[in-house]
């Protein structure tokens, strides 16, 4: 049966838990891409025999290759289009920069991909708010004040604040802090938003 | 579950799937059996199938034959059954497989519309059992103690995607899955709502996909309510996404 591969991208993807990407099954695609290539070139003899010779019982093996052809085509579009909504996701869920673990997971084109999106919400979010821009990926729960509790979870050093002073912020250490400058560090679990 | 992915919904309950969804394509990979209406050349090669089931299994290398299921009163072909050790012995030049009339076989669903057409020149398309008469009444009868996720784990999706090749029993199909679903939809809605924080393995255990995400759709509204409730939804938490990276990359160093 023909496009066995191809469902078994779509399968890998399926079972990675929500959200998560997988490596980039560099290989699958090519499997996928060859067979795809001798379908078409099986189809592509037989229609110019069917025409030229007269011989129309072909015809539904034709259909057949021609529909296994299309089904690899939804596979793989499907496949890459997934992965790109995982990517967009790490843009909203991670920050700007990723860790080097998750771009080994993804091919050069989806890196590229990755920065041309980052671009755009970045231009987008500066087109905002008057002359500074505003920064829609923070604030996703409603803000209840200015200032919050935070406690840290791992070393990190120093960090700046916007008066100048800079924290040392050293494991379980507790600081009060703008919110606008911890969402970011809060997000990735460097800090722990402390409810009082 | 990470709040910024959006998958492709599902869209085999309307009158088509959508073309990007993951689960409208492992959907339509079930297979239903067909009566093959004329011969098709050239396609020696076909019956490179998967022992077993068709869902499992995925490491079974390509080239792995069995005996097809067929009734074919002609050509036999007669293939080499193997286990994955061997290599696969073809003939240099496969036989030419004529698929004569007749023929029963069971394809996927993708190929079966794809092939399907109003005056069933290639194939025309048999009911899988559960949609027939005889599971219809045992549907009709207790809907809740049927075992959905065994018996077909897109039975919903499947049905639905079924009643595009114009069987006369049409309106009876479509009839029987909207009342299955009537009859355990008020179970999903209150296991759903009511277990929090705890197995819940055993109520999700013999309900379908779609029934499935409907469960989680439930859970999550209750998660999130019990989270207002608690006084924790003005909290900024850590992204799901990055826990779950933190903790592949923990296993990761162990192995």
């Amino acid at each position: 049966m023909f496009c066995e591969k191809a469902t078994e991208l779509v399968r890998e993807l399926h079972r990675a838990p929500e959200g998560q990407l997988p490596a980039f099954n560099e290989d699958g695609l090519r499997q996928v891409l060859e067979e795809m290539k001798a379908l078409y070139e099986q189809n592509q003899s037989d229609v110019n025999e069917a025409k030229s010779g007269g011989r129309s019982d072909l015809i539904p093996t034709i259909k057949f290759r021609h529909c296994s052809l299309l089904r690899n085509r939804r596979c793989t579009v499907a496949y890459l289009y997934d992965r790109l909504l995982r990517i967009r996701a790490l843009r909203w869920e991670y920050g700007s920069i990723l860790p080097n673990a998750l771009r080994f997971h993804m091919s050069a084109e989806e890196m590229e991909w990755f920065n041309n999106y980052k671009k755009s919400l970045a231009t987008y979010m500066r087109s905002l708010g008057g002359r500074e821009g505003l920064d829609i990926t923070q604030d996703m729960k409603p803000p209840k004040s200015l200032y919050i509790e935070v406690r840290c979870l791992k070393d990190y050093g120093e960090f700046e604040v916007d008066d100048g002073t800079s924290v040392l912020l050293k494991k379980n250490s507790q600081h009060f802090l703008p919110r606008w400058k911890c969402e970011q560090l809060i997000r990735q679990g460097v800090l722990e938003h402390i409810l009082s | 579950m990470s709040e910024a992915y959006f998958r492709v919904e599902s869209g085999a309950l309307g009158s088509e799937e959508n073309f990007l969804s993951l689960d409208d394509i492992l959907m339509s990979h079930e297979k239903l059996p067909v009566r093959m209406e004329t011969a098709m050349p050239r396609l020696g090669a076909f019956f490179l199938e998967r022992s077993g089931g068709a869902e499992t299994d995925n490491a079974v290398p390509q080239g792995l034959a069995l005996l097809p299921r067929l009734e074919c009163s002609g050509v036999i072909w007669l293939t080499v059954v193997l286990t994955s050790q061997a290599q696969v012995i073809l003939p240099s030049q496969p036989p030419a497989w004529l698929r004569l009339q007749g023929s029963k076989l069971e394809l996927p669903l993708w190929l079966a519309k794809g092939l399907f057409d109003n005056k069933r020149r290639i194939l025309s398309v048999e009911l899988p059992k559960i949609y027939q008469e005889g599971w219809r009444t045992v549907f009709s009868a207790d809907a809740n103690v049927v075992d959905l996720h065994k018996i077909g784990p897109h039975f919903y999706g499947f049905g639905s995607q079924l009643l595009h090749f114009d069987s006369p029993e049409n309106a009876d199909i479509s009839q029987s899955l909207l009342q299955t679903f009537i009859g355990r939809f008020r179970r999903i809605m209150d296991s759903s709502q009511n277990a929090y924080n705890e197995d819940t393995s055993a109520l999700v255990a013999r309900l379908d996909e779609m029934e499935r995400g409907l469960f989680q759709t439930g859970q999550k509204g209750l998660n999130d309510f019990q989270c207002w409730e608690k006084g924790q939804a003005s909290q900024i938490t850590v992204s799901t996404l990055v826990q779950n990276y933190k903790k592949r990359k923990f296993t990761d160093m162990e192995d």
